[in-house]
């Protein structure tokens, strides 16, 4: 329990020290924009198609329900409502905490053990600065824009499982999809996934950097960082999604 | 009239544990400006962790590690970069960064901690890259390399910042006599011309007599013994003789 606690107090400080270093100039804006590359470009092609089969089952399944009822003419409008609101952000924070979270985690901890974080100090680079503020920066950016993208390859997704059950129109469904949907749908949602990503940025970073396991630590690094920030993600969700009702009580359905 | 050496680096009654492992206990040695000194011992006894408490990548437990006159183990990081700045370490593995091609790695250090034009930059690592021997591999990741171009690049690395001080941890650690031997001119050019302070853990003591002046060794993590060859080639320790012994 002791160790736990010793842990979340590491963490803490660990997030502390990612914030004031994001702000602290010089501003790493070429380790920045090559962390947005690899993060946003390399996450871009999974969160595509990730949104577009969600798309795809979930018309399926709430099509069969709403023609059920006699309202069919609600599949576009329960496609992007359901995307925009959650759907898009959680499945996005997920896949990019699978994929990113991974990632950075195995590498900062690779260099952890091959000895290049301190070569990094050792040349008078602060190596926190230099690997870790840039990557969390970049988790905070991305998320935002790629959970647009899986919201409207849902969207995709839901029209050509529509049109395939009902030949609907593109123009119609568009119509429809966003007949109902409100700013304050689609902006509070959007933004939170920022947080999202500084939950996988901080939580990955801070098992890679820390990690003092030689090799070993290595997977151990990449497991914890998808296990936890997914975690993290879904907690903070709960959090979030009742800020938001706080804030817009007219999107509370 | 003889001019008096200031002392480089010393160490005074450093003690560092790792949980219940004790590493090293109350180690005190003095190296002098423009010295080699050749740490010797066998595997386990503290001589890469005596090196990292040297450029403060480790802290030690107790006592105090001085670079010139600074106590590095109390320092803040922007006083300890500056420090920093005046010392190179080339690492066992040589650490070089596996994102970066070898021109990138040994650019960093003069883009992060210079204001040289690019260039300057681009002479400079040409110059280093040059006198390692690996100017026609600018280019090449360091995945691509062998074991003693990764060491020869480490060490150019090491050279970017025109150190004062080069820590060297076994600089022939799984390569070849020829390419070891090599390793060991460039110390000693890097000595001779630039009259760098070298410290070198070493396990080869052919390659310890060519580069030391002096030479410490340790065992159980405790200094044993600190001198001339002379002077350790007859110490009534077994082990010292054994360590100094040409084989």
């Amino acid at each position: 329990m002791k160790s736990f606690f010793e842990s979340v107090g590491r963490f803490a400080r660990f997030c502390g020290t990612v914030i004031l270093d994001v702000f602290r100039p010089p501003i790493e804006l070429e380790q920045l924009w090559w962390e947005i590359g690899q993060i946003g470009s390399r996450s871009l092609p999974l969160v595509a198609a990730a949104g577009l089969a969600s798309g795809v089952i979930m018309t399926l399944h709430s099509r069969t329900y709403l023609v059920r009822f006699g309202a069919a003419a609600m599949v576009p409008a329960v496609q992007s409502l359901g995307f925009f609101i959650e759907i898009g952000p959680l499945l996005t924070a997920l896949l990019v905490s699978g994929r990113v979270g991974a990632g950075i985690g195995a590498v900062l901890s690779n260099m952890r053990a091959t000895e290049q974080i301190d070569a990094i100090e050792s040349l008078s680079v602060d190596s926190f600065k230099f690997l870790v503020a840039p990557r969390v920066l970049a988790c905070v950016l991305v998320l935002p824009p790629l959970t647009l993208f899986t919201d409207f390859s849902g969207l995709l997704g839901g029209y050509l499982a529509e049109f395939a059950a009902s030949h609907m129109s593109g123009h119609l469904y568009i119509e429809r999809a966003f007949s109902d949907l409100r700013w304050e749908n689609f902006i509070p949602p959007t933004i939170k996934t920022s947080i999202f990503g500084f939950i996988i940025g901080t939580v990955s970073s801070f098992f890679g950097y820390t990690t003092n396991e030689g090799a070993d630590g290595v997977g151990r690094a990449a497991t914890n960082s998808v296990v936890i920030s997914s975690l993290l993600v879904i907690v903070a969700d709960i959090i979030l999604v009742r800020c938001i009702f706080l804030v817009f009580p007219e999107t509370a359905l | 009239m003889k001019q008096e050496k200031r002392t480089a680096i010393s160490l005074e009654h450093v003690t560092k544990s790792f949980g219940e492992k004790h590493v090293l206990r109350d180690v005190s040695l003095a190296i002098q400006e423009g010295e080699a000194v050749c740490l010797l011992g066998r595997s386990g006894t503290g001589k890469s962790v005596t090196l990292k408490l040297m450029i403060a990548l480790l802290k030690p437990d107790k006592g105090r590690v001085w670079i010139g006159d600074q106590d590095i183990s109390r320092l803040e990081r922007e006083e300890l970069s500056q420090v920093r700045r005046k010392m190179g370490f080339l690492f066992q593995s040589a650490a070089l960064f596996d994102s970066l091609s070898l021109h990138d790695n040994l650019a960093l250090p003069l883009v992060r901690m210079t204001d040289k034009s690019k260039a300057q930059i681009e002479d400079t690592v040409h110059d280093v890259l040059s006198e390692v021997g690996l100017a026609d591999d600018a280019q090449s990741m360091p995945a691509d390399l062998s074991g003693g171009m990764k060491k020869r690049a480490g060490l150019a690395r090491a050279l970017m910042l025109d150190p004062e001080i080069l820590l060297i941890d076994e600089p022939s650690s799984g390569l070849d006599a020829i390419t070891a031997s090599e390793i060991d001119e460039l110390l000693l050019n890097r000595k001779m011309r630039h009259k760098t302070t070298l410290v070198v853990v070493t396990h080869d003591p052919h390659g310890a007599r060519r580069v030391g002046d002096r030479f410490a060794v340790l065992d159980q993590g405790s200094l044993i013994a600190f001198g001339s060859l002379q002077e350790l080639e007859h110490h009534p320790s077994n082990i010292v003789r054994k360590l100094m012994a040409e084989r």
